[in-house]
């Protein structure tokens, strides 16, 4: 599945998703969740003494790695090589296909697992990969679900399945793979856990994404839970490792501060249940490690931030903070962004890897109330990045579609009216969920001090926003 | 053997160039300005360390079963028995025989990892109930174990059988990641060849990707369960 989800337009896929009762609420219980457990393990945990001080630090080795990046992967290139590993730079899409599928031709390998691999849902790796005549399977239980399921689409970065109920995935593994049982989940867990593990021990190759690569050493880190990624990096003999080019820290020292601050914003824990540093084995006779190790460092579009004042994008390390805070995301979902990378940092993101043809409109699918700024932990100014945006697109560095037209009637006037951002700044207080202790709240009155004060509108009710855009839809319309 | 790179030059050229100037040959790393990482439990002794590691475990859904060095074979024979002993499989690691602890597996259906018998190893391991290893290192903070895994202590003893028995020795607890994490730093800086495997492990695999509910025990072990030797 390439970035693009979907064929409507935008205005069309806002209008059916804020119109999908269940996957509205599925996202705003979704995001209290999320964010109340972001909340606890971060500026609520005392013991990390003041969070302000580790967002600093992360903000500082992503700015000085991106500064500095042609060095750390030139670096990562040889301490990979020189463990055994081979490295392929890919500056598109194709040509790191190009490469994966030399790979498994040679190894004539009909059986691939993935996990943790949202750069390879980036460059349609699956579809180039099946046109070479394998099987390729997805072992992140929410991408498994998604595949099992005619492969539908994400509709968030760090839980993608979320768009679906219990019930419905229990009858797609019925329909499609024979299941039995009932809709817990941890029966249906453990119906995957049995269908898989005959996959990993039958796969010859073993695909993952990387959250860290660390430089000095030529290891790539991988933040887990579920044990899929250590399956994929221990049974298949020929290991593949996906990477964005950005997605490197100098060394194990740094490596620390990410991986704690990606923890606790993504999923509130102090570590996931699996920090995994995968470096290629040089010892020929290890039994249970790939035989053959890859590495495939891409582009995609990247690059073109750099030297700009998008530089600050491709420091994030895909938490989902932002998502998890944003009351447009809460309203729209994820699906309504027809891109892979959705919310607020989909919102930056997407046009600048996919171009403002294809993405222009994302920008405007949010209210700059700056939830998303004050919470990311690498603290990337999102709202700013999300006007700058707006900005180019206006001043002809996009040229929306015809088809785009009504949505700009209604989105577009984001920058200049301020009813979409109204809306929005009456919707946040509903957004605090009552785990947001007033103590933490008050914590830190730098980061904190826009939620007090949005704190203070009156409480919306729920079908404000529905209202909002129906009425603005009608009013768009007209106007034609 | 060395591995190849493909593609760098042009790939590097265009990011130096985007940035606006030459391709940098050095770099000096800055001293950071913010390091919060050194003032989480700072000072804190190894018995106060030890306590911050049983509260961790508890969210991770980890059995904590703490005894002395000399204790320490009847309460493995025991949580042997506890979890259904049945097939065991362990590393080939010289501290079992440094705890005493191969007479107490002897009577159990226990596989030794042997890189001789190849592909079997990973058969058995598959297949067995139980798998013991060792924490090299201890984090309180979280509750984790660190595995430096080599050929010999492969990575699939603690990720394919049903239970992870983990023996955690008091002297091996650090305060957080940030150790851990420095131990391994230090050892690239000083030229040494890292273990191809490292993980960092937390209680047994979870997902909670339906309907945001939490489900214990996805494809790593479901059960996971420690035992705390107080060695100092
Ligand atoms: S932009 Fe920041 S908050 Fe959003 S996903 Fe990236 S790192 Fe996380």
């Amino acid at each position: 599945m390439p970035m693009k989800i979907g064929t409507e337009p935008f205005f069309e896929r806002v209008d059916r998703s804020i119109h999908d009762d269940f996957m509205r609420q599925a996202m705003a219980s979704a995001q209290d969740r999320l964010r109340g457990r972001k909340l606890e393990a971060t500026v609520g945990d005392d013991s990390l003494i003041d969070w302000e001080l580790w967002r600093n630090a992360g903000e500082e080795i992503r700015r000085h790695t991106l500064e500095n990046l042609d060095f750390y992967l030139e670096q990562l290139s040889e301490s990979y090589a020189a463990r055994g590993g081979h490295v392929f730079f890919a500056a598109t899409a194709e040509e790191a296909n190009r490469y994966i599928q030399e790979v498994v031709q040679k190894k004539q390998a009909k059986h691939v697992v993935k996990a943790k691999s949202m750069v390879t849902e980036e460059i349609g790796l699956n579809e180039a990969l099946e046109a070479v005549g394998c099987d390729v399977l997805e072992s992140d239980l929410a991408e498994y679900i998604l595949q099992i399921d005619d492969h539908d689409r994400p509709s968030h970065i760090v839980v993608p399945s979320l768009h679906k109920n219990k019930e419905q995935i229990r009858d797609t593994f019925r329909e499609k793979r024979g299941y039995t049982k009932s809709e817990k989940p941890e029966e249906l867990a453990a119906f995957a856990r049995e269908e898989l593990r005959e996959a990993f021990l039958k796969a010859e190759v073993g695909i993952t994404g990387c959250n860290f690569a660390v430089a000095d050493s030529g290891t790539v880190a991988l933040v887990t839970n579920e044990g899929n990624a250590n399956m994929v990096t221990t049974l298949p003999d020929t290991q593949i490792t996906v990477m964005g080019m950005e997605r490197i820290v100098p060394s194990w020292e740094e490596l620390d501060v990410l991986v704690t601050l990606l923890c606790r914003s993504a999923v509130g824990q102090k570590l996931t249940t699996y920090v995994t540093g995968l470096s290629p084995d040089l010892e020929a006779d290890s039994v249970d490690s790939p035989k053959d190790y890859h590495l495939v460092i891409v582009d995609g579009g990247r690059s073109k931030a750099l030297g700009t004042e998008f530089q600050s994008a491709l420091h994030c390390i895909r938490c989902a903070a932002c998502v998890n805070v944003c009351p447009v995301y809460r309203h729209i979902g994820g699906h309504a962004y027809g891109s892979i990378y959705q919310g607020p940092i989909g919102a930056v993101l997407s046009p600048i890897l996919g171009g403002y043809e294809e993405y222009g409109e994302l920008p405007y699918a949010s209210s700059l109330c700056a939830a998303c700024t004050e919470a990311c932990p690498v603290k990337i100014p999102l709202h700013e990045l999300l006007i700058k945006h707006r900005q180019r697109y206006v001043s002809g560095g996009g040229h929306p579609k015809a088809s785009e037209k009504l949505s700009m009637k209604v989105f577009g006037i984001g920058a200049s009216s301020p009813s979409l951002f109204q809306m929005a700044k009456g919707m946040a207080p509903a957004m605090l969920s009552p785990f947001t202790k007033e103590k933490r709240i008050e914590k830190g009155p730098g980061p904190m001090k826009p939620w007090t004060e949005i704190r203070d509108f009156p409480a919306p009710s729920r079908d404000n926003f529905r209202k909002w855009f129906d009425e603005h839809k009608k009013k768009a319309g007209d106007d034609q | 053997m060395q591995g190849t790179i493909q593609n760098r030059e042009g790939f590097l050229n265009t990011i130096a160039e985007r940035l606006g100037r030459q391709r940098k040959q050095s770099v000096n790393k800055p001293e950071w300005n913010d390091q919060p990482q050194f003032d989480v439990y700072k000072g804190a002794t190894q018995d106060q360390l030890l306590d911050r590691f049983k509260q961790a475990c508890e969210p991770v859904h980890t059995e904590v079963r703490e005894t002395s060095v000399s204790e320490l074979p009847n309460q493995l024979k025991e949580t042997i028995m506890d979890y259904g002993s049945g097939s065991i499989v362990i590393g080939k690691d010289q501290r079992f025989v440094d705890f005493g602890l191969m007479p107490t597996l002897k009577p159990f259906d226990v596989h030794e990892w042997d890189i001789q018998l190849g592909q079997e190893n990973i058969d058995k391991a598959a297949q067995a109930n139980i798998g013991i290893s060792f924490s090299d290192i201890s984090l309180a903070e979280s509750g984790t174990t660190v595995f430096l895994s080599d050929k010999h202590k492969a990575r699939s003893i603690n990720l394919l059988p049903y239970c992870s028995i983990v023996i955690v020795a008091k002297s091996t607890l650090v305060p957080r990641i940030t150790q851990a994490m420095r131990i391994i730093d230090q050892r690239v800086k000083a030229g040494e060849t890292i273990e191809p495997y490292i993980n960092m492990i937390s209680g047994p695999s979870n997902s909670a990707d339906i309907e945001m509910n939490l489900v214990v025990g996805v494809h790593g072990p479901v059960k996971v369960v420690y035992l705390l030797v107080r060695d100092c």
